[in-house]
């Protein structure tokens, strides 16, 4: 990757990051979690997965499937800047005329599968790199799943039954934010190496950081291998990434920001001048 | 013909069928033996959810996922991947369940799947059947593999006592004789003690219409608007809770249609049956030809006939 490649994708990223924060007022949404999965969604949708605005229906592009839902205004963000949707549809956000609400529909271009509910895309991203498979297709199958989602036992018999297929045309990422909800992983359920954890379950594992583009591409360079064994990436990264005054917190999951604090956000973003928030931190599950 | 046969014919002749299993490998035992299905059939261990969520991605990429396990694990352990995966989607996938009813015989309560077709009709989309026999099954499997919709259907393995109505259309039921003074509503395994049951009260003077449902969701509306119109007693025989299965469906056609009618309920009201082997079963919950028939004559001796 050559630095301006490093550059385009850092500003890229820099607009989801925009847009995740103006989805974040007016009902309010996932923010500290959109956040921490900003510049793998960019990282991947640019460098590593076939898929464009003009081969969504083609049955040989690369899959992503988004199983923690609630992160999907990072793909919202991301769909709007390369051309999946019209960027003016984000200001359709909660609007029942539009279809961009909290958690991922196939109405959305680019969203392959519903979901909201935890622990159910590796099992659908397994069924559709089996049949990828039986097809002799060369497709990419990524499904991604937050940290705190592990605690369903649905993932651990996904993680079983993928290394008994030998699907390695799947690739996993954890992003390992260290947060569920509203409450600190190691603190609730530790998890503690998630990377030991698949390793003996059988899989190849990678441990990077999520935010490191240029890490992530050496990570992804080689993927997926062919060696009978699906991949793990375990994206270590940061709540709330970009924003200091919401970074790393437990009661910055679910935000509803008033105009002024989105303001004071993207100044922060932009000119590192930390945000005065004032509204109250919600606990929504 | 078995259920074996009829879905190896089925995936020969069509590329698009997925035979899966969560390790119940009762109905199709010799497939992965096949060299021609073997890459089809896949086995994902005991692991319900994972089979479901699994069968939702081969049929988003255009398969047609025929998944087989236990009636209660199948509908309950992975209520909400079918209901959010394959029910929110709309995706044809097939789900058969196993030992569904009083098929579950000595397993006890944990294997009773008696309010499988309460939750699954529940789901938008989902497509419920009850077939009476192993003939009435396979006469009904074709039809249901081939249409657009999910659909559960409880697996049904007992012989046949009668020679079932080879075209089987969803949403229509076998009429198997007319309304009458008495009319019998009944789906799945208990069709045939409801058959045996209507001789007995033939011989008693009585003239009984009988009715096998084999499609609940959609289910066959004029069949029960004709019982209620015609019918001094109807009497509805379900191996499920009453609450959900074919007495409330009743219950909603005739309110849609503003009509009522006298209707007795024979099932299993709202506690668990007694596990024992099936002749035991029938005996101890009361569903005997014989048993079925007095109760029958009970709820005729105080009906008082009731009509809008």
């Amino acid at each position: 990757m050559n630095s301006d490649e490093l550059k385009q994708l850092k500003h890229l990223a820099l607009l989801v990051r925009e847009n995740i924060i103006k989805l974040s007022t007016d009902g309010g949404c996932f923010t500290g979690a959109s956040l921490s999965c900003a510049d793998l969604f960019v990282f991947l949708y640019q460098r590593f997965l076939n898929v464009t605005k003009d081969n969504l229906n083609d049955p040989l592009r690369d899959y992503l499937f988004l199983s923690k839902g609630h992160d999907v205004p990072a793909l919202y963000g991301l769909f709007a800047e390369i051309g999946f949707i019209e960027k003016s549809r984000l200001e359709n956000h909660l609007k029942a005329n539009d279809h961009i609400y909290w958690h991922p529909n196939t109405n959305i271009p680019g969203v392959e599968f519903h979901s909201g509910s935890l622990g159910h895309l590796p099992s659908v991203a397994m069924g559709v790199a089996l049949d990828c498979k039986l097809k002799n297709q060369r497709n990419k199958v990524v499904v991604v799943t937050g940290d705190g989602e592990l605690n369903e036992g649905s993932v651990w018999e996904a993680a079983l039954v993928t290394a008994a297929h030998k699907l390695d045309n799947l690739i996993w990422i954890v992003d390992r934010n260290y947060f569920q909800a509203n409450v600190a992983t190691e603190e609730l359920i530790p998890l503690n190496s998630i990377k030991d954890k698949f390793e003996a379950f059988g899989w190849n594992t990678i441990d990077v950081d999520g935010h490191d583009f240029e890490k992530l591409d050496e990570a992804f360079s080689n993927l997926p291998l062919a060696n009978r064994k699906p991949t793990i990436v375990v994206a270590h990264t940061v709540r709330g990434k970009g924003l200091p005054s919401i970074e790393r917190r437990a009661d910055r999951w679910f935000c509803n920001f008033t105009r002024e604090e989105v303001n004071a956000l993207l100044g922060e973003l932009h000119e590192n001048k930390m945000a005065e928030l004032n509204s109250e931190t919600l606990v929504v599950r | 013909m078995n259920y074996e046969q009829l879905i190896t014919e089925s995936a020969l002749a069509d590329e698009r069928f997925i035979i899966m299993t969560a390790e119940n490998r009762a109905l199709i035992r010799n497939i992965p033996n096949n060299p021609a299905l073997a890459n089809r059939f896949v086995d994902t261990g005991i692991t319900e959810q994972t089979m479901i969520g699994m069968a939702a991605g081969l049929a988003l990429r255009g398969r047609i996922p025929v998944v087989h396990a236990l009636a209660a694990f199948l509908t309950m352990r992975a209520f909400e991947f079918i209901r959010t995966d394959v029910g929110i989607a709309n995706l044809p996938v097939k789900l058969t369940g196993f030992i569904p009813g009083l098929l579950s015989d000595g397993n006890g309560p944990t294997h009773q799947a008696i309010e499988d077709v309460s939750i699954m009709r529940g789901i938008p989309g989902m497509q419920v059947f009850a077939p009476s026999d192993e003939e009435d099954m396979l006469l009904m499997l074709p039809a249901i593999w081939k249409s657009n919709y999910p659909a559960y259907t409880r697996a049904n393995l007992i012989k046949p006592l009668y020679q079932h109505d080879k075209n089987f259309v969803i949403g229509k039921a076998e009429v198997v004789a007319e309304p009458s003074t008495v009319t019998f509503l009944v789906y799945g395994m208990l069709f045939n003690q409801v058959l045996q049951a209507k001789e007995i009260l033939e011989a008693h003077g009585h003239s009984v219409g009988l009715v096998n449902m084999r499609s609940l969701k959609p289910v066959d509306e004029q069949i029960i608007i004709d019982a209620a119109k015609q019918s001094e007693l109807v009497v509805i025989v379900e191996d499920h809770f009453k609450i959900g299965g074919l007495y409330s469906i009743v219950a909603e056609v005739l309110l849609k249609h503003q009509l009522t009618a006298n209707v007795h309920s024979i099932s299993l009201q709202h506690k668990w049956f007694k596990a024992a082997r099936l002749s035991e079963v029938l005996e101890h919950e009361d569903f005997t030809p014989k048993k079925i028939a007095a109760q029958t004559i009970l709820a005729l001796e105080s009906t008082s006939k009731v009509k809008i």
